[in-house]
């Protein structure tokens, strides 16, 4: 690359024509792409667990809708799963429904976004939480239900704290996942980070494509740092001595 | 006889020597090599993008194609391989400044912004951004935008200009932005957005594309005027020389009209649609006096 100006300080330049810097551009994407991931991961976690736990349970068509619901969004591309939220929904609904989702509901992008993401990675938490469960000895359950538990207290107090604990390493790779994946949503206009890199490089800093892509990988690779090690302190936290991984690594 | 024979000699010598110019950057990449490389764009209707038979075709193809025979000519290599490589608004300029490519025949807007990084030949186009909204819905100037939504594409100028024009005039706006031109029309066709700005050959061929061209008009104020040109490498006089030589003879023979109409008032592929747009004063202006100013 013999004659390409390289230009790092190029986000500390002026944005021509506005009164805005490059920076704050970046900035403002982060706070969305944090914003997006951390709730979509909130939906996430919560309606996982509640799959991934529906099929386990002996209860046959609990089980079925589960398992149907982790077929359908496990399958179809998350991309294809956020424009049917966004573009083909409020066509199927009456006309005032789909009016109010297309024109008076507030931050629509945002909200789609967190929603599809959210629905999309719940399908994988809700098998990470299955996994959790039957890596589980039987004889757990059972001294649980011969104790005089109910199944939902069997759950509750002896199957589900030891299954979350076994699965806190694949839940952190989706938990990393949530940020990357995050970038898919400006596809339906969420004007988060990856928005934000097309935006200056498209037609704001034509030139210098190269620097301000390689800024955003560092961001993003921050961010999955953070997740990471942030996860690893939980798991130290909540590690029963004894049990899967408690013993000192 | 010797001294007859020493004068021949001395003058086929000086002939030679007056067209025996030295070739340097571009040019002499190309005599050495044999190869002329084109980058082109795959969705640029109908400046350059690929048609039904997977081959690159447009307007800005057919005038980067009068280019490479006026190498051809200068090099004197009727044999000369043409190749031709697909580029993005993204991928166009360090593609260019690495040797890729050696032209690039697409949309690109001569902007000072992009001439530190690269040079640009005669403007062969010249774009207004203007908006299209649906018909019916009675928008026909900036002001009828307050309230609304209006779209514009990811990475695209038109964005600064909206901004711009809020702030001037105090609109209240929300900004949408589509991934691509085809997503942001469809936010107008769903009516999520009840405007796209957008430069006028690009909402006139989606227009043509769209179920009901009918249902759509473009509408409001020339928000800016871009001119596209033949993106070559920056520092070398030579290849820009023959570039702007060739649109230049294009343009005062009528060969450049006939190409505008053959692309712009005809019906092209894939889908055999009609643009019909006609020639707008700016490019005949630019066409009469041959320039690459950039915006």
């Amino acid at each position: 690359m013999l004659h390409y100006q390289w230009n790092w300080a190029i986000i500390l330049e002026q944005v021509p024509g506005t009164e805005e810097f490059y920076y704050q551009w970046l900035i403002k994407g982060l706070e969305l792409t944090l914003a997006t991931a951390l709730s979509a991961w909130l939906i996430a976690l919560v309606l996982g667990s509640l799959i991934g736990i529906a099929r386990t349970v002996p209860n046959k068509w609990l089980s079925a809708l589960a398992t149907a619901y982790v077929e359908i969004f496990r399958n179809i591309p998350l991309l294809a799963q956020l424009f049917f939220w966004f573009f083909v929904l409020p066509e199927l609904l009456p006309e005032a429904a789909g009016d109010w989702m297309k024109q008076s509901m507030p931050y629509p992008e945002f909200i789609t976004g967190v929603f599809g993401l959210g629905l999309f990675t719940a399908a994988r938490v809700a098998e990470q939480i299955r996994t959790g469960i039957l890596a589980l000895p039987r004889g757990q359950k059972n001294a649980g239900l011969a104790m005089g538990f109910t199944l939902g207290q069997t759950y509750r107090h002896v199957l589900l704290p030891m299954a979350f604990r076994i699965v806190i390493p694949p839940l952190t790779s989706e938990f990393m996942n949530m940020f990357k994946n995050s970038a898919v949503c400006y596809g339906i206009g969420l004007t988060e980070l990856y928005f934000q890199l097309k935006q200056i490089t498209g037609d704001y800093a034509p030139g210098n494509g190269l620097e301000v892509a390689g800024y955003v990988t560092l961001i993003y690779l921050a961010m999955a740092l953070v997740v990471n090690r942030g996860m690893a302190w939980v798991e130290r936290k909540v590690t029963i001595p004894g049990t899967i991984g408690g013993t000192k690594k | 006889m010797r001294k007859s024979m020493l004068l021949t000699a001395v003058l086929v010598a000086s002939l030679t020597a007056v067209h025996a110019e030295e070739l340097t950057g571009t040019l002499k990449k190309i005599n050495d090599s044999g190869i002329i490389t084109i980058g082109h764009r795959e969705s640029s209707i109908p400046f350059s993008y690929i048609d039904e038979h997977q081959k690159p075709v447009g307007y800005a193809m057919d005038l980067c194609m009068k280019v490479v025979d006026s190498v051809k000519k200068r090099l004197n290599k009727p044999s000369l391989i043409t190749k031709m490589v697909p580029v993005t608004s993204q991928t166009r300029i360090p593609l260019m400044v690495n040797g890729t490519i050696d032209m690039e025949c697409g949309s690109t807007t001569n902007s000072k912004e992009r001439q530190k990084q690269v040079a640009f030949s005669n403007s062969y186009y010249v774009t207004s951004v203007r908006m299209v909204v649906k018909a019916n819905s009675g928008i026909k100037s900036l002001a009828d935008l307050n309230g609304k939504a209006v779209v514009t594409t990811t990475g695209t100028t038109s964005d600064r200009l909206i901004k711009q024009n809020e702030a001037a005039k105090n609109l209240d706006i929300k900004n949408l932005y589509g991934k691509d031109h085809a997503e942001s029309f469809l936010m107008v066709e769903t009516g999520r957005a009840a405007a796209f700005v957008m430069d006028d050959i690009l909402l006139a061929s989606l227009i043509a594309d769209s179920k009901n061209p009918k249902d759509y008009a473009i509408v409001g104020p020339v928000l800016s005027v871009e001119p596209y040109g033949i993106m070559v490498r920056k520092d070398d006089p030579q290849f820009k020389q023959i570039a702007d030589d060739t649109l230049a003879a294009l343009f005062k023979s009528g060969e450049g009209n006939k190409l505008y109409n053959k692309w712009f008032m005809s019906p092209i592929p894939p889908k055999s649609v009609n643009i019909n747009l006609p020639m707008s004063d700016k490019l005949k202006d630019a066409f009469a006096h041959p320039n690459d100013v950039g915006i």
